[in-house]
C-alpha cells in the first residue's frame, strides 16, 4: 500500500530525465524528434527556457556547439540515426571543450532498423565515436533514480570537464510508464560553469593541473576568445603538429580519465561466498535485478554490478570481475559490446553473456545462464 | 570611422593574388566604418583556404569543420540573442555546397549573422575540384574539359529563402560598402564575393577574366535584397514549471486483494483507445493501493496497424517491466490477433479475453470470447474490455476504474454505463 508516498505517480522516465537536466544546469534543449526520443522532445519543450527545433541532427549538433560557445550548457535526445549523424560535430566539440549532453535513446537497427523497439546496440557506437580513440565520458540509465541522479550527473561532468558528455538510455526507459514516489529522490543542485577571472589575455585552451581550462563565453568583449576544433596551441590558433598542440590534443583524453573516479557510477551488490557476478547495465539492470533476487530466494549465492558509468571504462569493474569465477554479463544486442570491452574478443574462461534483440532479456534467461553449469 | 583594428600586423596567409585577402581587409574595414568593438565580433570560419584566416583577425573567432560554419553561427547568434553582437561567417563555395541546407535555413529562420560566400568557383583546398558553384565552361584542374552545369545563383536563392540583406560583388578593390550594409542588416544576411584562384582557377582558364566570366554565367553584379528582413528572436522562458507538479499525483483510495503480479497485456488496433485504456488500467491499481507499469508496443505509423500495450500490476515493488508470457490477453481487433498471436501461444495458463468476431488463435489459456466491439462500438473496444477484465478477474475494485474514467475528459464522450455491461 502506498499510505505513506507523497508523491506518487504515474509517471515515464523521460520525464524524470528533463526535469533533472534543467535543474542540474542544462539551459538549452536543440534537437529533432527522432523516435524513440519523441517524449524528451516534447518535454523539453515545456520546461527548458530555451527549445529550438532543429531541421536533422547535423544541425542540431552545430547548433549546440553554438549555444555553448555562447555561454549556454546544451542538451540534445537522439538515437542511432541521428546519432551516426552527429558524430563528426561531437568530435568537434570534443576538440573545441564545450559541455553539452546527448541523450542517445537506443533502438532497434542495424541502420533505420524499428524505431518503436527497444535495443542496447550502440555501445560501440559511442565507444568508437572519436577519431583516434578519444573517450566521451558515457553514463547508462538503470532505472528512474538513475534517470534523475545520472543525468544530473551527466550535465555536471560536461560543465566540469568542458566536454560532451553522453547519455545512453533504451526505449522502454524513456517511454514506459511505471507508477514512482518521486519524494525519494535527492535534491539537484546546478552546476555553473568555471570562468576565467584572469587580467592576463585570455589562453582558451591554456589548463591548470585539472587538465581543464577555464572558459570564457563569446558574448564578453574584454578577453579574445578563440575556438577551433583543428589541432591547436594553448591560444586556440591551428597548428600542425608542433609539439605544444600535439600535447594539447592528448590534454583531451588525460583530461577526461584524470577525473574519471570522480564521475565512475555503479551499483555493485555483492554476496558473500558467491563465485558468480551477474555484469549489466541500461535496460536490462531491473531484469537482473529481478533474477539475483529469484537466485538468492532459492539458495543460490550471486553477485551484481550494474554499470552506469560505461565510458572511458572504470578500471574497477575488471578488478571486481577478477574476484569471480564465473561472470554473466547480460546486454539486449547480439554480440556482447560490453563484454567485449571488458574481456576483449579473446574473452576469458567462465565469462559467458545473456544476449538477445528485439526484446527485453527476462531475469528467466538470465537465471538459466548463471545456473547453465551447475 | 573608427581606428579599431581587426587584423594584425603579419602578413594574410594566401596565395599571392588570391582575393581572400582582400575579403578580410575589406571586412576589417567595413567594421572600422560601423565602429564596432572588435571584441563584439565573432567571426565563424569553414574548412577550406579561407578558413585559415583565423589567427589575422583581433575579433573572437570560431574554426568548425567543413560546410557547418552557418549552422554553428547560427547557434552562436541564437544563443548571444543580441542584434548588437556581429557574427560573421567566412565560407568558400565549396563549404556554401557541403551545407546549402544551413544557408537556407538560416535565411529561412533569420538569423542574426552575415555569410561571406568566397567564389572562386571550386575547392581550392583539395586539389581544384568543381563545386556546384562552378559556371558553365569553367575548367578545374579535376574537369579539365569545363562543367556542363550551371552554377548555383546563391543570391537568387537566399532571397528566396527569405534573407534579409543580399549582395553579390567583385572580389577587386574597395567593396567595404557592401560589408557595412549587410553586417548593419537586421536577421540573416549574404555577401557573394566572386573571385579566381591563382592556383588553380587562372591556370586552368588562362587569360579569362573574372568580370566577363560572372557576365557569361549571368551572374548579376547587384544588391539583391535590401536589410529590411525579420531577425529571429531566441524563445526564453526564464520560468519553465516543474515536470513534477501536484497534478501528476495519485492518491490510494481503494485496496486490491491480488497477492502476486498479474501482467496484462491488451492488442487491438490503432486509433481504438489501447493506450489509453492500457493507462487507464495501470493507473486504477495506483489507485487501489498496486503499482503497475504500462509498455506501449505499436508501428511508427500512428494511425494505422496494431497497438498493443503490457500492464503489470503488483502488490509488490516492479523491477523487470516486460511480460513475455502475459497472465491475461485481450484481444479486441484482427490487427491486435495478428499481433498477439505468438504471446497466444506461449501462454500455457491464464485467460485470454477475445473479441467474439475473432478466430481463436492457438493457446493453452482458457479462452474467453466476448462481443466488445459489437456492445460499444469498435472506437471504445479497448476500454471496454478494461473495464471487462477488471470486473472478472477480480484485479482491484471497478469503481477505482469508473474513478479514473471519470476524472478524464474521455468521460465526456463515452457513457460510463455502457462500459459496465458485465
Amino acid at each position: 500500500m502506498h499510505e505513506s508516498k507523497k508523491n506518487l505517480a504515474f509517471i515515464d522516465g523521460s520525464r524524470l530525465i528533463t526535469e533533472a537536466l534543467v535543474r542540474a544546469g542544462a539551459d538549452t534543449f536543440v534537437g529533432y524528434p527522432i523516435t524513440p526520443a519523441n517524449l524528451l522532445y516534447l518535454y523539453a519543450t515545456k520546461r527548458f527556457p530555451t527549445m529550438l527545433a532543429a531541421p536533422d541532427e547535423i544541425t542540431t549538433l552545430q547548433w549546440m556547439s553554438g549555444f555553448a560557445v555562447a555561454g549556454h550548457v546544451p542538451v540534445t535526445a537522439t538515437s542511432f540515426p541521428g546519432y551516426a549523424l552527429m558524430v563528426e560535430s561531437i568530435g568537434m566539440a570534443a576538440m573545441m571543450e564545450l559541455p553539452m549532453v546527448i541523450i542517445l535513446v537506443q533502438r532497434l537497427g542495424p541502420a533505420t532498423g524499428t524505431a518503436t523497439c527497444g535495443a542496447q546496440g550502440d555501445l560501440n557506437v559511442v565507444f568508437g565515436t572519436m577519431s583516434g580513440g578519444y573517450s566521451i565520458p558515457t553514463f547508462s540509465i538503470s532505472n528512474y533514480h538513475d534517470c534523475w541522479e545520472l543525468s544530473a550527473k551527466a550535465v555536471h561532468t560536461a560543465i566540469q570537464l568542458r566536454t560532451p558528455v553522453v547519455l545512453l538510455t533504451s526505449k522502454e526507459m524513456v517511454m514506459t510508464l511505471q507508477s514512482f514516489d518521486w519524494s525519494t529522490l535527492p535534491e539537484i543542485k546546478p552546476k555553473q560553469v568555471k570562468l576565467y577571472n584572469g587580467s592576463s589575455p585570455y589562453l582558451p585552451y591554456k589548463a591548470d593541473e585539472s587538465l581543464i581550462p577555464d572558459f570564457l563565453p563569446v558574448s564578453q568583449n574584454q578577453h579574445q576568445v578563440r575556438i577551433t576544433a583543428s589541432t591547436h596551441d594553448t591560444k586556440g590558433i591551428l597548428q600542425n603538429v608542433l609539439p605544444e598542440a600535439i600535447d594539447n590534443t592528448k590534454r583531451l583524453e588525460l583530461k577526461v580519465r584524470k577525473h574519471l573516479d570522480e564521475y565512475t557510477v555503479f551499483d555493485l551488490d555483492e554476496q558473500e561466498g558467491s563465485d558468480r557476478l551477474i555484469i549489466t547495465y541500461d535496460i536490462s539492470s531491473q531484469a537482473s535485478r529481478e533474477a539475483v533476487a529469484s537466485l538468492r530466494a532459492k539458495g543460490e549465492k550471486v553477485s551484481l554490478l550494474v554499470a552506469k558509468t560505461l565510458l572511458p571504462i572504470p578500471r574497477v569493474y575488471v578488478e571486481i570481475a577478477s574476484r569471480y569465477k564465473r561472470v554473466v554479463i547480460v546486454e539486449e544486442n547480439l554480440t556482447g559490446q560490453l563484454r567485449q570491452l571488458l574481456f576483449g574478443v579473446a574473452g576469458r574462461n567462465g565469462v559467458s553473456g545473456v544476449n538477445g534483440i528485439a526484446k527485453m532479456i527476462s531475469p528467466t534467461e538470465i537465471i538459466e545462464e548463471v545456473l547453465r553449469h551447475e | 570611422m573608427s581606428s579599431l583594428r581587426f587584423l594584425t600586423d603579419a602578413q594574410l596567409p594566401f596565395c599571392k593574388g588570391c582575393g581572400h585577402a582582400l575579403v578580410a581587409q575589406n571586412t576589417g574595414k567595413a567594421l572600422q566604418k560601423l565602429n564596432i568593438n572588435p571584441l563584439d565580433v565573432v567571426l565563424v570560419t569553414d574548412i577550406g583556404c579561407h578558413g585559415i584566416v583565423d589567427k589575422s583577425f583581433l575579433t573572437h573567432t570560431v574554426h568548425g569543420l567543413h560546410g557547418r560554419s552557418s549552422a554553428l553561427a547560427a547557434g552562436i547568434a541564437a544563443g548571444l540573442n543580441n542584434p548588437g553582437k556581429k557574427v560573421i561567417v567566412f565560407t568558400g563555395d565549396g563549404g556554401a555546397t557541403i551545407g546549402m541546407q544551413h544557408l537556407i535555413g538560416g535565411a529561412h529562420l533569420g538569423f542574426d549573422m552575415t555569410v561571406v560566400v568566397h567564389n572562386n568557383m571550386l575547392y581550392g583546398m583539395t586539389g581544384g575540384q568543381p563545386s556546384e558553384f562552378t559556371p558553365c565552361g569553367f575548367k578545374t584542374p579535376t574537369l579539365p574539359e569545363g562543367s556542363t552545369k550551371a552554377g548555383y545563383d546563391i543570391c537568387e536563392l537566399m532571397v528566396a529563402a527569405g534573407a534579409s540583406y543580399v549582395e553579390r560583388v567583385i572580389g577587386i578593390g574597395d567593396f567595404s560598402d557592401s560589408f557595412a550594409k549587410a553586417f548593419s542588416a537586421s536577421g540573416f544576411s549574404l555577401v557573394e564575393v566572386m573571385e579566381i584562384c591563382p592556383s588553380y582557377g587562372v591556370k586552368s582558364n588562362p587569360g579569362m577574366k573574372l568580370s566577363k566570366l560572372v557576365e557569361d554565367a549571368g551572374w548579376n553584379v547587384r544588391v539583391f535584397a535590401d536589410g529590411k528582413g525579420p531577425s529571429f528572436k531566441t524563445p526564453v522562458n526564464l520560468e519553465p514549471k516543474s515536470l513534477l507538479s501536484e497534478k501528476l499525483e495519485v492518491q490510494p483510495k481503494y485496496a486490491s486483494s491480488i497477492q502476486k503480479p498479474v501482467s496484462i497485456m491488451i492488442s487491438g488496433s490503432a486509433g481504438e483507445g489501447v493506450q489509453s485504456a492500457a493507462e487507464f488500467l495501470a493507473k486504477a491499481a495506483m489507485v487501489s493501493g498496486l503499482n503497475s507499469t504500462k509498455k506501449g508496443s505499436y508501428p511508427v505509423t500512428v494511425g494505422v496497424g496494431f497497438s498493443a500495450s503490457e500492464v503489470i500490476v503488483s502488490p509488490n515493488p516492479i523491477l523487470y517491466t516486460g511480460s513475455p508470457i502475459p497472465d491475461v490477453l485481450i484481444i479486441t481487433s484482427s490487427d491486435g490477433l495478428g499481433y498477439a498471436r505468438a504471446a497466444a501461444s506461449r501462454m500455457k495458463a491464464g485467460v485470454l479475453y477475445i473479441d467474439d468476431s475473432l478466430d481463436v488463435p492457438e493457446t493453452g489459456a482458457r479462452v474467453e470470447k466476448v462481443p466488445f466491439r459489437e456492445r460499444v462500438g469498435a472506437k471504445n473496444s479497448a476500454m471496454y474490455a478494461v473495464f471487462y477484465v477488471v470486473f472478472h478477474e477480480k484485479l482491484y475494485p471497478v469503481d477505482a476504474l469508473k474513478d479514473v474514467f471519470l476524472s478524464n475528459k474521455i468521460a465526456e464522450k463515452i457513457n460510463i454505463e455502457t462500459l459496465l455491461q458485465f
